[in-house]
């Protein structure tokens, strides 16, 4: 709310400035946005009076004027404004000057004759198309009759007043009007703020009871009341009220809408005005819409209603939307002259239902749904009557139309000094907290421990012990609350072995050169079921918000394939990357995925960059696979990993994809990116791999031992064998290991070699196998042995010829 | 000649041949014909045969002397030219140390991982569990159980994308609390807990929204958790993040699942607290959100709130990101421009 010092100093004697009031504000209730004048940026902008006004002979709209800005000579002013005239007292921006959006003010030619200034509109000088009276709309602002040549124009507009604009949370719904913010100031400052009053005169010759009846449904309105103020004559409000409005971003209409909003400011509670005459019956039902009811609001918009919309309607059809908008055809205009009153609490839900589906947060729906004192409303109403009746220059009728009148009782929160103290960790005394309560003006006694509280009912977001803590904690304030750390009985603080494994393994990929990617976990449904390890449903949004965050993603790579596209559309060539973090499963007709922690990678160019001393370290199948090697060794798993050639994924390369196994589980793949699925994601040649991480945490793990270094040296044997294509490194490693015998302890692959100088469909193959004992020096017979037992079983099972 | 003199002669030649031999090879031809079997040494002493009983002694004891000084000579020699050699070899070896070293691949973590981890070590160091839950959560958690019932109007301040009426994307870790205070055995002590995870909203991506990003909840329950507690934990996660030269502000604030809440605010490290842009000229900007946890969440999730109390906080490593290290658009996070991830690897 846009809170004017000026109107604030009328509640509150405050020997403050208005930066050091918003600091306490923000440091004791709510935030401030903003601290400002209307006429910041602006200077040199004074009252001059028209004196004569001629037609520009070179145009057909401009006029040339001359001006008494109170100097000895007038001013000549050039001037297209429309509604310009002799006589007038209007806004002069001197040369020099600067108006609204950094404009400076320059003498100037204005089609040949000489301008020395310019006249200015409201917009021109910083008011907002939305607040500025709709009269001038089209044209220069007119001041007061009775302004001083040459003087500021600031006080007269209410420019020069300071303006705290304070950004309320949705429990400070009491802070939405001055009343609420002047006890709130007042506690903050230990002052007792003087509300408004005014003399209502039931002049008039009715009784309201006589001229409306009502049928409430107190469900939906518990407070609904009117008065009838009669005779009035609509015409513009005078200046103060206008300042009020405008100051606090509202646009003054007619003294008759104007008085409805300057209440709603005053006390926080929405009113509307209705057009006795207009309406077509005088009963006044509050109910629900008809489904398909239609209404045209004050906008002139046609609005089809939903039965969940709360309407005001006389007995024939709706004539306005609760709390939310009125219907044009009740509207005030200029000929009405008999106001009816509506002055209401209503379903705060529903009000916000209806806003929200119209998306018509106004002044007044958002005032409802954040609460309204029920204890001002009668005072509202009764103020506004007072006003309309003594700006419309007409009568108020007799006594207030009730609807409903369900009572507020205000609640009673008893809390006690220990568990104050306790709380808080402070060390207040019983005067301290009892002051605090009397600046609240919550009715407080206490027995020198327990404070039973009467809580007023503009403060509804206070019913329990908690909400006193609050006030307390924030009117003693933050700042004097001493700063300590919980301390009690000690608890250990470590990771978990799960969350420990997952940090390891960033770390892992990160020594092996990816770089950590966090991507969306939101994509589309085509990219989420790509790359998949498992079969899944997706699960979908059910209102998203772009066409590319649809689905939880149910892998990791096509994310990184994003991230690489990215990137190779910005000229990266070489990226590295890799991503930690959950895919989605969703089993048939399971509502909640599961989700499971995966760790996937993907490269494409280089590790590192050739340069003047070393090739590139381009990745290719053998390089990333690697990489998961060094992780997969580093994970410490009891099983064996193998790998498995295969072309179950869609979206890999056929022929260059292999399965992970830990034991006989399936834990992921490794591979290339079938190229067309990287021609889709516009990337070259891209290698990656996804685990489920989970799944290898849950492995069985082996335990840490040391294994003494034998004190023997190693004897190692080369041999080459020719295969065909068709056997595996895997295959020949495996027998290799089955008839190595019981000191072959390591098998090392150090060549493979396919090519012109060998028969169509074979390859060579070159192993180092290493023989070790640990209780003795190993003979060299013993090794030949053992040795020859490998190649004649290489020879049977595979026909290797030993090369 | 007398036997003494040619000695002398053999010697002083000898001395000089050393001197001016220039490589190895002609120091070993020098040794050889020196001092070998046949050479002039050797020969000269078996003319000792002639000479008298007397002087024997005195000129064998002169040649033995003529050939030590000899050898002693040659092996310095030796020992010269081989250094010399090696100084020779080394100079030939000498290489531009300016030139670039080989790369080695090295990877960073997420800027974000950074933030989070910084803050798990921290915490963890204060004996805190880090606990996580599900990103797909039930609107139960997400909401009910953090005190915001349907049709609450704090609803509105995280859109959330829905997947069912009941099934959602997590808006916030919060849910977490809920979760670990239903799991936990208050009879084993308190609770105390950190949950970091990505959370989402119904927003459209720019410069300062995302529709996921990262928060990293706190929680502490026991018998006897303070206001003041909170603050000071609080001010411990500001300085541990931005450092110890800046204030922290708690102000009043509101949130369904605390009462009472409060924003923390730092000094704008922009401006040190002067006022600028980027704190929109208070000196302050904000942090995170906290507070003592609200009674109807510790009912809910069937914790005594006569007996059991404590705070949460709630903060965006994200936006702690962007202000740590002046990044200006949020998307930069989940781009992964490698120009981007490559840049956080100093200490500060």
């Amino acid at each position: 709310m846009k809170v004017s010092m000026d109107w604030l100093n009328e509640y509150l004697t405050l020997d403050v400035d208005p930066q050091t009031l918003g600091e306490k504000i923000e440091r004791t209730a709510v935030e401030v946005d903003q601290v400002y004048k209307m006429s910041d940026g602006m200077s040199k902008l004074v009252v001059g009076e028209t004196l004569s006004v001629e037609p520009h002979p070179d145009s057909d709209h401009l006029h040339i004027c001359q001006v008494d800005v109170g100097e000895d000579e007038p001013l000549q002013i050039v001037c297209g404004a429309p509604n310009v005239a002799t006589g007038q007292k209007v806004i002069v921006a001197l040369p020099g000057a600067w108006i609204a959006g950094h404009h400076k003010i320059k003498k100037s030619k204005m089609r040949g004759v000489a301008s020395n200034g310019m006249l200015c509109a409201l917009q021109e000088i910083g008011f907002d198309e939305k607040i500025a009276p709709k009269a001038y709309d089209e044209g220069i602002y007119i001041l007061p009759a009775d302004s001083e040549n040459g003087s500021s124009v600031f006080p007269i507009l209410g420019m020069d007043d300071d303006i705290v604009e304070t950004d309320l949370t949705p429990n400070r719904g009491d802070m939405n009007s001055m009343n609420g913010t002047a006890w709130e100031v007042g506690a903050i400052y230990g002052k007792t703020p003087k509300m408004p009053t005014f003399s209502l005169n039931e002049d008039g010759s009715r009784k309201v009871s006589d001229l409306l009846q009502f049928s409430v449904d107190a469900a939906l309105a518990p407070t609904y009341k009117m008065r009838v103020v009669s005779g009035v004559t609509i015409q513009d409000s005078p200046l103060w009220l206008q300042k009020r409005l405008w100051e606090a971003g509202m646009r003054p209409i007619n003294n008759i809408v104007d008085v409805t909003n300057y209440i709603m400011l005053t006390y926080g509670q929405p009113l509307h005005a209705f057009d006795y005459d207009k309406l077509s019956s005088h009963h006044i039902h509050v109910r629900l819409a008809d489904a398909g009811e239609h209404l045209t609001t004050l906008d002139g918009e046609n609005r089809t209603l939903r039965d969940s919309d709360m309407v005001i309607a006389d007995d024939k059809h709706a004539i306005a939307i609760a709390g939310t908008m009125g219907g044009l055809d009740t509207e005030i205009d200029d000929n009405t002259t008999t106001i009816a009153i509506e002055s209401a609490i209503f379903d705060p839900i529903k009000i916000r239902k209806t806003a929200r589906f119209f998306n018509l947060h106004s002044e007044a729906s958002m005032r409802f749904e954040r609460g309204v004192n029920k204890d001002d409303n009668q005072n509202a109403l009764d103020h506004a009557a007072a006003l309309m009746a003594e700006l419309g220059l007409g009568q108020t009728e007799q006594g207030t139309g009730v609807g409903s009148d369900t009572p507020v009782e205000p609640a009673k929160v008893s809390v006690t000094l220990t568990r104050i103290n306790h709380v808080l960790g402070t060390q207040l005394t019983v005067d301290q907290v009892q002051n605090i309560f009397d600046h609240l003006n919550f009715p407080t006694d206490n027995d020198g421990e327990t404070f039973n509280v009467t809580v007023p009912a503009r403060r509804w977001d206070i019913h329990i012990e908690a909400d006193l803590f609050e006030e307390v904690a924030r009117l003693y304030g933050y700042d004097n609350i001493p700063s300590t750390l919980p301390y009690g009985t000690m608890t250990p603080g470590a990771l978990t072995f799960k969350q420990r494994i997952i940090r390891d393994s960033r770390r892992l990929l990160e020594g092996a050169g990816l770089n950590q990617a966090i991507s969306y976990a939101l994509t589309t449904t085509a990219k989420a079921e790509q790359f998949m390890m498992r079969d899944s449903e997706p699960t979908e949004l059910a209102f998203p918000m772009s066409t590319d965050h649809t689905t939880a993603r149910m892998n990791l790579i096509s994310g990184l394939l994003d991230d690489i596209a990215y990137n190779v559309a910005r000229k990266q060539k070489n990226v590295a990357l890799y991503e930690q973090g959950r895919v989605f499963y969703r089993d048939g007709d399971a509502i909640r995925p599961l989700e499971v922690e995966h760790i996937a990678g993907a490269v494409t160019g280089a590790l590192t960059k050739k340069t003047w001393h070393a090739e590139a370290d381009t990745v290719d199948f053998y390089g990333i696979k690697g990489i998961v090697d060094l992780f997969l060794h580093d994970m410490g798993l009891s099983k064996p990993v193998h790998y498995e050639a295969t072309q179950a994924h869609a979206q890999m390369h056929p022929g260059r994809t292999a399965d992970i196994y830990v034991g006989d589980q399936a834990v992921g793949f490794v591979g290339q990116v079938h190229p067309e699925i990287a021609s889709d994601y516009k990337i070259p040649d891209t290698y990656v791999f996804e685990l489920n991480l989970q799944a290898l945490i849950d492995a069985p793990h082996d335990q840490q031992q040391y294994e003494p270094i034998s004190k023997f040296p190693d004897v190692t044997r080369d041999i080459a064998i020719l295969v065909d294509q068709s056997v595996t490194n895997a295959d020949v490693v495996a027998l290799i290991n089955k008839r190595g015998g019981a000191h072959l302890a390591d098998v090392q692959l150090f060549d493979v070699y396919e090519g012109v100088h060998l028969p169509t469909g074979k390859k060579s193959l070159a192993y180092t196998l290493t023989y070790r004992d640990r209780q003795a020096t190993l003979v060299e017979a013993d090794v030949t042995k053992a040795f020859d037992k490998v190649t004649a079983a290489l020879e049977k099972e595979f026909d290797a010829e030993i090369r | 000649m007398a036997l003494r003199e040619r000695l002398q002669e053999l010697h002083d030649r000898g001395l000089a041949d050393i001197k001016k031999g220039d490589s190895l090879d002609r120091i070993n031809e020098i040794r050889v014909q020196l001092l070998g079997k046949k050479g002039p040494i050797t020969q000269a002493l078996r003319g000792l045969r002639d000479v008298s009983a007397e002087e024997r002694p005195k000129i064998g004891s002169f040649a033995n002397q003529i050939r030590d000084e000899l050898t002693a000579a040659i092996e310095e020699r030796n020992q010269e030219l081989k250094k010399a050699a090696i100084n020779a070899k080394l100079a030939s070896e000498t290489l531009d140390v300016t030139l670039p070293g080989t790369p080695v691949a090295q990877g960073q973590p997420h800027v974000i991982q950074r933030i989070i981890d910084q803050l798990e070590d921290m915490f963890l160091g204060m004996g805190y569990q880090v606990v996580d839950g599900p990103e797909v959560e039930d609107d139960h958690h997400n909401f009910e159980m953090m005190n915001l019932p349907k049709d609450h109007p704090a609803r509105d301040m995280q859109d959330t994308f829905y997947i069912t009426p009941e099934i959602l994307m997590r808006t916030h870790t919060s849910p977490n609390q809920a979760r670990a205070m239903e799991a936990h055995d208050f009879s084993k002590g308190p609770l105390k807990m950190i949950s970091p995870g990505r959370v989402y909203r119904r927003d459209t991506d720019d410069a300062t929204h995302s529709h996921q990003f990262h928060q990293v909840e706190g929680l502490v329950i026991d018998k006897h958790v303070t206001m003041a507690d909170l603050k000071g934990t609080l001010e411990m996660v500001a300085a541990n993040l931005f450092g110890d030269e800046f204030d922290v502000r708690l102000r009043p604030s509101y949130f369904p699942f605390t009462e009472p809440s409060v924003e923390a605010d730092i000094t704008c490290f922009n401006c040190m607290g002067k006022g600028c842009a980027v704190c929109k000229n208070t000196g302050w900007i904000e942090v995170l959100g906290a507070g003592m946890v609200h009674p109807n969440v510790l009912k809910m999730a069937g914790v005594d709130s006569s007996v059991y109390g404590g705070f949460a906080f709630g903060l965006g490593p994200d936006r702690f990101a962007m202000l740590k290290y002046g990044v200006d658009d949020i998307r930069n996070f989940y781009l992964n421009d490698t120009r981007f991830l490559t840049q956080f690897y100093k200490r500060g």
